[in-house]
């Protein structure tokens, strides 16, 4: 437990490192980034308390923000992901609720669910994060196009990660 | 009263993320405003050491674009200075050294970090106030305008970038000296859009347009861009004009921020000019 609670703020700074440096320079055709940092939301236990995620959120999206220059726009969409995390999880639930310390990962509630749950995460984060950047509706099918393409492309990489990190799971 | 403390209770959740939400859109909108000074961004000397750290490494995979626009740029200088050029008459040289006063200043910077996905870019530069660099500078790279010196700290400087939705650059066609107004709309960081030229200039596709030099920030007559399509929206009586940038966005490694040494007698006498207006 102890050694959990304290990977957790190693993961922030990782998740953070890996965006700013890399990712934010792979672009597809321009105008499409993916953003994998949001993973560390969507892993957060179940159990953790609702008003901790959302601090957290709006410190993880605040410290993308600083590095892009894009003040308030990340920490907005984290902290919208944040409050809609806990809707999220109820609709996916399973007939008899979650099983206690159950992480919300591949490896702990199987691919099905954490693809869906992913890509429910990811499209809100998304749709939020690039209405606020444009912040107004007129080119609404354009910003749309992005926040889907977009959307994607994050999905393959939060994916992947889920396949790397469920190996290191269960050489354990 | 009772039942307003139920009620917030039983929404607190909610109440929360209005509380966050409206801080997250508090720090946007004080942001949003162009030149406005703030703190927390990438000149910060955190999070511009990391991005110096990390610029010194990737560096060294695009030496070779960048010795090609450098050396592309020395053939240029040297072609217009005088030892290029041949005497065809008179034996006397004139030196006229009091004619020329030295009036814009350059700067030699490294961008640490750059992007062009975004609706507003941003540029950093490893130089500072330190280096002398000021808010409202100019900043140019190898093939014109880059963008204008945002905010400064010691030794790192923040740029806004060309392409930046609210960023307007004062141009004019090399041509015809008709000047009128450069804006990106957004979309591909290698076209940008150009305002306010009337609609009986004659246009061609490939014209080169330049800085009008008008805002007293870059010197007059750099090439920026060339014309690839122009039309007249109906009833209109502009051009609508889209240009492709003579700079590569993606490729910028160094760049050149300008010091106008008049700027402060220029600003000093338009200032001035309103204060009769009133």
């Amino acid at each position: 437990m102890i050694k959990k609670v304290i990977s957790y703020p190693l993961q922030f700074i990782l998740f953070v490192l890996l965006q700013v440096l890399i990712l934010n320079n792979v672009q597809l055709g321009g105008t499409v980034n993916p953003f994998l940092y949001i993973l560390f939301i969507l892993w957060l236990p179940i159990e953790t308390n609702k008003a901790l995620v959302m601090g957290v959120a709006f410190l993880l999206g605040l410290s993308i923000d600083v590095f892009n220059d894009t003040m308030g726009m990340h920490a907005s969409a984290c902290v919208f992901l944040a409050f809609v995390r806990p809707s999220i999880l109820n609709i996916l639930a399973p007939r008899d609720g979650y099983e206690l310390n159950i992480p919300p990962t591949a490896g702990g509630l199987g691919w099905f669910w954490f693809l869906r749950y992913a890509a429910i995460g990811i499209l809100i984060h998304h749709f939020f994060l690039f209405f606020v950047e444009v912040f107004r509706f007129t080119d609404f099918v354009d910003t749309l196009g992005r926040v889907f393409a977009s959307s994607i492309f994050s999905l393959v990489l939060i994916a992947l990660a889920q396949v790397f990190s469920s190996n290191v799971e269960d050489k354990r | 009263m009772r039942n307003l403390i139920a009620f917030i209770r039983k929404y607190s959740f909610f109440f929360l993320f209005l509380g966050v939400e409206a801080l997250a859109f508090y720090l946007i909108f004080r942001n949003n405003h162009f030149q406005s000074a703030s703190f927390l961004n990438s000149t910060n000397e955190v999070t511009g050491g990391v991005y110096t750290k990390y610029a010194n490494l990737s560096d060294y995979l695009h030496l070779k674009e960048v010795n090609d626009v450098l050396s592309d740029e020395n053939r240029r200088l040297r072609d217009s200075q005088l030892q290029s050029f041949e005497r065809l008459f008179g034996e006397n040289i004139i030196v006229k050294d009091t004619v020329f006063k030295r009036k814009y200043l350059y700067t030699k910077a490294k961008v640490i970090k750059n992007s062009t996905d975004r609706q507003n870019n941003y540029l950093t530069l490893s130089i500072g106030s330190k280096n002398g660099i000021e808010n409202g500078m100019g900043v140019i790279g190898p093939n014109g305008v880059v963008g204008v010196v945002k905010n400064v700290s010691d030794h790192y400087t923040s740029v806004v970038s060309v392409l930046h939705r609210e960023a307007k650059i004062s141009v004019k066609l090399k041509k015809s000296q008709y000047f009128g107004s450069m804006q990106w709309n957004g979309e591909d960081y290698k076209m940008i859009g150009l305002k306010d030229i009337p609609n009986h200039v004659q246009l061609n596709e490939g014209d080169t347009v330049v800085t009008s030099g008008f805002s007293s920030i870059f010197p007059e007559g750099l090439n920026t861009a060339v014309i690839r399509t122009f039309e007249v929206p109906e009833g209109e009586n502009f051009y609508e004009i889209e240009m492709q940038l003579l700079n590569d966005f993606k490729q910028l490694s160094y760049v050149y921020v300008v010091k106008n040494n008049a700027l402060f007698e220029v600003k000093a006498l338009e200032s001035g000019r309103e204060e009769i207006d009133d």
